[in-house]
């Protein structure tokens, strides 16, 4: 049986457009705020950003649109996460985020069909510099 | 501390020291408001079980940092993570271990850099692997 398909003209029209920047001045108690969520006590983590601290620069202007585009499913998971890092963010940065949709996948599920929205961001200090390279997956079901 | 692990001490297949976390609820709460992820599946059950649910599950990231502390911790000052990914392929309840291991999949010297290749996971009490990830990190040489 085939499905109808989820992937709407709206996310369509986002592939491959850079959206952003979103920015982000690092501030220690920021730092210090992520580092004792993950509850990880290396007292490294007050100076620089932990490793999954690009979690928290988050690409809003992209993900508003991915998100809260009318279509039929409603649910929303995390499905992996990529990164890579070029330079270490440190208290005192500000970094700017800009993020793209790169590919819609509809895959058939169990309970109907599901939605595969691939992302990257790049994160930049700035020097204009890159810190972080970033890839993320988004289901929707 | 642990003492600094070297390029020359690691070979394919040598293991991580293993790290266990226990998030509750109110982790969960600290890690939405440090990370802007207010997704109602990580503090409101109500909401969860709505979305069909067991109850309210740990972030994806939440559990990936605890295998990047897993990494950093080993790594210890003299040496670099490069890469982190992680696929999120099961659930983390609250109230439970996440148990976090990893281990060498083969060491290299690329650039002069003397690298190595992790493979990670994290499992749940009941030995689902609920995130699988890699990690590329460099080491400090003895030489």
């Amino acid at each position: 049986m085939s499905e109808a398909s989820v992937i709407t003209p709206e996310l369509e029209a986002l592939l491959n457009v850079d959206l952003g920047p979103d920015v982000y001045e690092i501030e220690k108690g920021m730092l210090r705020k992520f580092a004792e969520a993950i509850e990880d006590p290396n007292p490294r983590w007050l100076r620089e950003a932990p490793p999954t601290f690009p979690a928290a620069l988050v690409p809003a202007t992209l993900l508003h649109k991915l998100f809260n585009t009318p279509g039929p499913l409603k649910r929303l998971l995390n499905g992996a996460s990529e990164l890579e890092y070029l330079r270490p963010i440190e208290a005192g940065d500000v970094i700017s985020v800009t993020a793209r949709l790169t590919r819609l996948r509809q895959m058939a599920g169990r309970e109907g069909p599901s939605l595969f929205m691939f992302t990257e961001v790049t994160c930049t200090n700035q020097r204009g510099e890159v810190a972080v390279r970033g890839k993320n997956t988004y289901i929707k079901y | 501390m642990t003492k600094q692990v070297y390029y020359e001490d690691i070979e394919a297949g040598s293991d991580l020291p293993g790290l266990v976390k226990y998030p509750t609820t109110m982790q969960l709460v600290k890690y939405a408001g440090a990370s802007g992820d207010y997704y109602q599946i990580h503090y409101d059950k109500d909401f969860a079980v709505a979305n069909g649910l067991p109850g309210v599950i740990v972030h994806g990231w939440l559990a990936l940092s605890f295998l990047g502390q897993l990494v950093t911790d080993w790594l210890g000052e003299g040496g670099a993570l490069l890469k982190l990914s992680g696929s999120y392929r099961g659930i983390n309840r609250v109230h439970e271990d996440i148990i976090c291991n990893g281990k060498v999949v083969k060491k290299y010297v690329e650039d002069g850099k003397n690298l190595a290749r992790l493979e990670l996971w994290a499992e749940n009490p009941a030995g689902e692997r609920t995130v699988t990830g890699t990690a590329v990190v460099s080491l400090p040489s003895r030489g």
